[in-house]
């Protein structure tokens, strides 16, 4: 069973007027969408064209989120962006460049290595005759001079100009070995210097070469060729600190790998990657692992040797610092948007509400300027129609009592009831004529207020006669209940019957047939003046029972407001005159 | 008592007029101001009743003159109610007990004939 109630309170001592409605199975559940909706989403649009717009206040709180949201979040993302670029460039170029000054420091690290060995050798040359170095003992002791002074020599020979090697020192046994028909023979032989790859050799084991050409004064010359060991060559590139997961190694221009790496092959093997284009000067780039995973590979020609050294790093792991850097960002942004946009709809949701409440006032004096007019009007019209009515009205009731006395007073004409019956009838039709021009009068005369002392039981019951035959037609069923001790009032009865009869309109149309009606007049000690209640403590409530019913809206609540504004007035009437 | 009856209605004013003489109160009646005004130069009247509304020299209007002539005549109002002015109007003028709306009981406005005439 829903309940719904009203109280009115007409004054100082209050005196309250409660109805209390009931009726079978009506529950009206709010869900939270419900409650968090603001009032103006469902607002009709009241405007005509070509104005209906501006009272569109769905659109205009649309506008607005999106004219505020626009303009407050454009800079936020702009800036975001900008951002995001700058500092993603920045890491970039900081990998980038670091990657290039680690290769640059390798490729001098490595240069020097292999200069200084081949400085070496020319020194010797240039120092030594050929007698001295084609001594087995001088050239052993030359050999341990050399391993002490410059590490990684393992062996050292001396070859003439037919290619065999006269002279050798070292751990295999060389001597007469013939290396006419070998390349690195004939290079050195063209360019004076010759540095070879890591290669096996007759040894069978991992080596490279450095060999130098002097020629003699007699015009024959020969060579000095020395092997170094690349396990010193190796420590060069493995004792680097390379970040972001990297790998340091050497290949040579055939892009064979020359010294151990970690992730792209063995020595000896291709190496996974492609060789990197010639270039004099240190080089980075970007490109896709073999598992298409994004790497950034630096690199250095070292010159004058078939050597290319290669640093490569994992992209990810290098951007790691970004990657948290812009997460951050991201949940920044992200922070700094809900906020912008829940004060963005919280401040237009309120200066909407506020024009909104405004325009409803707006609204609502439009219409009560509007219905007092009309209601001057029809005053004056019912005015003039009584006027009209009651003089010819008079003249039949007059002439008829006058038959009447005549034949109540006058003893020859007394004695004919039938005729007396139908006199009577007539002045009881004019009565009824009567009563309804004094009504209608009553009711002119009620656009102002008329003080006079009001009996609340009797005002009840006469206004309910007015809607017994709509209560009896839907089968609701009214009880009054007048406490004992309310006393006559002095108010004005016009305006009480209209508030009393919009109250049990009102509760009327919001109830479903078969209902139970209660209407309780009560007085209450306040002190708190004149003061209007309702159980939503809203005056607009009157508003959703009447669209309920398919009805227009606009009436019904005026005419109850510019009742209860009487009762005012009235108020104001009675404390300004006690 | 005496009574003057005036109303711009003559149907009305005579049929009145004779019912209270049935009930033996001493009537006269006239249509007009000017009448009623000629009426009580050669006699007295106790009481008066006026319609407020006339052509040409309203019930109020006559009220004054008469009151003028007979300082202790009484009066009351009767209407078929023209505009919420003239209602203030004859309310300030005759008081709510001497008032009376059309069509008349001839039983209440006997009762304030004799009303006023207590006073």
């Amino acid at each position: 069973m829903a309940e719904k109630g009203e109280e009115i309170a007409t004054s100082d001592g209050a005196l309250f007027v409660c109805l209390q409605t009931s009726e079978p199975s009506t529950w009206f559940g709010m869900s939270i969408l419900r409650r968090l909706k603001p009032s103006f989403w469902d607002h009709g649009d009241t405007g005509k064209e070509p104005f209906k717009h501006l009272f569109n206040f769905r659109r205009i709180w649309k506008l607005t989120v999106a004219l505020t949201a626009g303009v407050a979040l454009s800079p936020v993302i702009s800036m975001a962006i900008f951002d995001y670029n700058v500092t993603h460039d920045a890491m970039e170029s900081e990998i980038v460049l670091r990657t290039s000054r680690l290769v640059s420091n390798s490729r001098r690290t490595v240069s020097f290595f292999l200069t200084e060995r081949k400085a070496a050798l020319d020194f010797i040359v240039h120092h030594q005759t050929l007698r001295t170095l084609n001594d087995p003992a001088a050239l052993t002791e030359l050999l341990a001079a050399l391993q002490k002074a410059f590490t990684g020599f393992t062996d050292v020979g001396v070859i003439d100009a037919s290619g065999r090697q006269r002279t050798y020192v070292g751990p295999f046994e060389l001597t007469g070995k013939d290396y006419s028909d070998q390349a690195w023979f004939e290079e050195v032989l063209a360019r004076g210097v010759y540095i070879s790859d890591v290669f096996l050799g007759y040894r069978q084991l991992p080596h490279l070469v450095i060999a130098v050409k002097h020629e003699l004064p007699d015009g024959s010359f020969y060579v000095l060729r020395a092997t170094v060991d690349t396990k010193r060559f190796n420590d060069l590139l493995s004792g680097l600190q390379v970040d972001g997961g990297g790998d340091a190694f050497i290949v040579n221009q055939q892009g064979t790998i020359q010294t151990p790496t970690r992730w792209h092959g063995k020595v000896l093997e291709k190496m996974s990657l492609p060789v990197p284009g010639y270039s004099p000067e240190t080089r980075v780039l970007q490109c896709k692992g073999v598992g298409g995973e994004p790497l950034v590979v630096g690199y250095a020609y070292i010159a004058e040797t078939p050597f290319i050294l290669m640093i490569v790093k994992h992209h990810n792991e290098l951007m790691k610092p970004w990657y948290k850097t812009r997460k951050e960002l991201f949940a920044f942004l992200a922070a700094s948007i809900t906020v912008v946009l829940l004060v963005i709809l919280g401040v237009a949701t309120y200066l909407v509400n506020k024009i909104h409440d405004a325009d409803e006032k707006r609204v609502a004096t439009l219409h009560h300027m509007e219905y007092s007019e009309r209601m001057a009007s029809i005053g004056r019209l019912a005015a003039g129609v009584a006027h009209e009515i009651n003089n010819p009205l008079a003249i039949i009731n007059e002439k008829a009592g006058l038959i009447h006395d005549i034949f109540t007073l006058k003893k020859e004409y007394a004695g004919d009831q039938k005729l007396i019956g139908l006199v009577e009838s007539v002045q009881s039709s004019v009565e009824r004529c009567g009563a309804v021009t004094r009504r209608l009068l009553s009711f002119a005369r009620h656009m102002d207020v008329d003080v006079q002392p009001v009996n609340f039981r009797d005002l009840i019951e006469e206004v309910l006669g007015f809607l017994g035959k709509e209560a009896e037609y839907r089968g609701i069923k009214v009880n009054v209940e007048v406490w004992e001790r309310i006393p006559t009032i002095n108010s004005d009865r016009g305006k009480l019957q209209q508030i009393l009869l919009n109250l049990v309109n009102n509760a009327f149309a919001a109830m479903t047939d078969g209902g139970h009606l209660d209407v309780t007049v009560y007085r209450r000690s306040t002190g708190a003046g004149f003061r209007r209640r309702t159980s939503s403590g809203s005056s607009s409530r009157f508003f959703p029972l009447r669209k309920q019913r398919g009805e227009p809206a606009s009436a019904f609540p005026l005419r109850t407001a510019l009742s209860v504004n009487s009762v005012a007035i009235y108020d104001l009437h009675r404390h300004a005159t006690p | 008592m005496r009574v003057l009856l005036v109303d711009d209605e003559e149907e009305l004013v005579s049929a009145l007029a004779e019912r209270l003489s049935l009930r033996g109160i001493d009537v006269d009646w006239a249509s007009t101001s000017y009448d009623a005004l000629t009426q009580v130069e050669s006699k007295t009247f106790d009481i008066a009743v006026l319609d407020v509304k006339m052509p040409k020299m309203s019930g109020l209007e006559l009220k004054r003159r008469l009151q003028e002539k007979c300082p202790d005549m009484k009066f009351i109002f009767v209407t078929g109610h023209g505009s919420e002015d003239d209602f203030r109007a004859a309310l300030s003028e005759a008081g709510t007990a001497y008032y009376l709306v059309k069509p008349l009981s001839i039983e209440t406005l006997i009762d304030k004939m004799n009303q006023a005439l207590k006073e």
